[in-house]
């Protein structure tokens, strides 16, 4: 059997969503900024995309602008507003758990003069909002927090912590490429001046991503060329991208309570399964405050590479957290920021459903699981050293 | 990432577990660092005669001690204390460049099962509690 439990990383493009899209590469292949019949027509393509985008995320067509990725919008964000505003101040917040387009682009501030304050987060992933009221001075400029957390699935208080930057006069942007799957998001209601999306975590395609810009809101460009996207960010745009992304996220707002409620469904039997049957076992994440899909889980004394692989060898596709398994020697940031210990953070996996996937698949990786489990655990000489009574992780 | 022999070495590790009573035993690593591995040697006249491991630890780090308790058996213990970490990823065809320091503990875990050995052998005390699980 073949599962892919991934959701979080990528999701398959959605049928309609190629029917949609291939015009574009052939037949309607004009470049949208040129002035013949081929170029308008695939400028109203591009328009129609970006109204039908901005409906949904209650914004005017003129606060989005296309990029090539998730990752971009969030390095055009934070630098953008950071770099435009230096005069104002030089100091940026982020929160510890950021995806690594905020972590490194905040890095790149830091060598490049910012102050860059990093909030904690508690036991569940959760940003308080006092740690960000007592972490504002007049010199911050931005504040970015990730509306969901990509590895452990926690959901922040967006509109809480939007309120208290704005109190100190600094401008809010979110990360949401992981809530806007399963949630319904209406910027001005969540009073955010800048937010990300990301085309291929909703059954679109890869390669393209959208930020909302406040109108009002400066910012620097970061690709700098034509007068693409109202001149605030080169590039030929890449019309098939963004005609699929507006058309995924379209269909991805029919029945989405409703497929929450799937995923939800297949994510919690998996849990209860887990908990009741692995022993040893940490859950990451807040139970409360999470998007459906994501399930986070350390398995003490074993390591997360192993795991995955032995998974991967029986064909279940699933994501570590493992430090091992992605090439750099540091555990994930995210469970380290959420006080799971370092050794135990080694042998963590992220299990991410979506609408594909069967309570049959879900038991299938727990069967498997389970034997993967406990075969790396009769290798290990701490789970020998546990059994013994002697080592206390 | 892994070429297939180094899979199939993870997949189907060699010599695991603990021997009773080792006339040699060996741990290295730490838990923090994400790998530790343990170990034990039967060894008759010198000879290496049985060798086994625990480990805790990525694929490479499993699959380095499975090859390198293969190849430790049937060695004198001279010829087990010249085996480098290089030679064992030579049988194994090859790591990915990050993961060469996983092949490092295997060399490291013999090294010290055999001065363990040695040890007991002059009839030393080995004192046990200085194996450390950090």
């Amino acid at each position: 059997m073949k599962v892919y439990a991934d959701y979080a990383a990528s999701t398959p493009c959605d049928n309609r969503v190629v029917q949609a899209m291939l015009p574009y590469f052939t037949d309607e292949f004009g470049n949208a900024d040129s002035q013949h019949c081929f170029g308008r027509e695939t400028a109203k393509a591009v328009a129609d995309a970006r109204d039908t985008v901005a409906k949904i995320l209650g914004c005017k067509p003129n606060e989005l602008y296309f990029t090539g990725s998730g990752t971009e919008a969030d390095n055009w964000a934070l630098k953008g507003v950071a770099l435009h505003r230096k005069d104002k101040g030089n100091h940026v917040i982020i929160s510890s758990i950021e995806h690594h387009a905020i972590l490194v682009a905040a890095e790149w501030l830091e060598n490049n003069g910012f102050r860059v304050t990093r909030l904690p987060v508690d036991g569940t992933g959760l940003v308080h909002v006092e740690d960000l009221e007592k972490a504002l001075d007049d010199q911050t400029t931005i504040v970015s927090v990730m509306y969901a957390n990509n590895e452990v699935g926690t959901i922040q208080p967006i509109k809480q912590l939007a309120e208290a930057a704005h109190k100190h006069g600094a401008l809010f942007h979110t990360d949401a490429v992981q809530a806007i799957p399963y949630m319904n998001i209406d910027v001005k209601e969540l009073g955010v001046d800048l937010l990300t999306i990301s085309g291929h975590k909703f059954y679109g395609p890869k390669g393209v991503g959208a930020l909302y810009i406040r109108n009002g809101v400066k910012i620097d460009k970061l690709i700098c060329g034509g007068g693409q996207e109202r001149a605030q960010r080169g590039g030929t745009t890449n019309t098939p991208a963004v005609v699929g992304m507006a058309r995924a996220l379209q269909l991805s707002r029919e029945n989405l309570a409703e497929n929450n409620a799937y995923i939800a469904a297949l994510r919690d039997h998996f849990e209860q399964r887990v908990e009741r049957e692995i022993p040893f076992i940490r859950q990451n994440g807040n139970k409360a405050h999470r998007v459906p899909s994501i399930a986070n889980y350390s398995f003490e004394f074993v390591e997360g590479e192993g795991i995955l692989m032995l998974l991967d060898f029986n064909g279940i596709a699933v994501s570590s957290g493992s430090a091992c398994s992605s090439g750099s020697l540091d555990p994930s940031h995210v469970l380290l920021a959420m006080g799971v210990p370092i050794e135990v953070s080694h042998g963590s996996i992220r299990f991410s459903f979506g609408k594909h996937n069967t309570a049959e698949q879900v038991d299938y990786i727990v069967d498997t699981l389970k034997q993967t489990i406990s075969r790396l655990r009769e290798m290990s000489p701490l789970f020998d050293l546990k059994k013994g009574g002697t080592y206390n992780v | 990432m892994y070429n297939q022999k180094v899979l199939d070495a993870f997949a189907h590790p060699q010599n695991v577990g603990e021997i009773e009573n080792p006339d040699g035993e060996g741990t290295v690593g730490n838990a923090t660092c994400g790998d530790i591995m343990r170990i034990t040697l039967r060894i008759e006249n010198d000879v290496i005669v049985d060798a086994k491991f625990q480990t805790f630890g990525c694929a490479a780090a499993i699959a380095t001690s499975s090859t390198a308790t293969q190849m430790v058996i049937g060695m004198t213990v001279d010829e087990a204390l010249k085996l480098t970490n290089a030679r064992v990823v030579e049988e194994l065809e090859g790591l990915p460049p990050q993961k060469i320091h996983c092949s490092v503990l295997a060399e490291e875990a013999i090294k010290k099962a055999i001065e363990d050995y040695r040890a007991k052998k002059e009839g030393k005390q080995v004192d046990k509690s200085k194996v450390e699980y950090v």
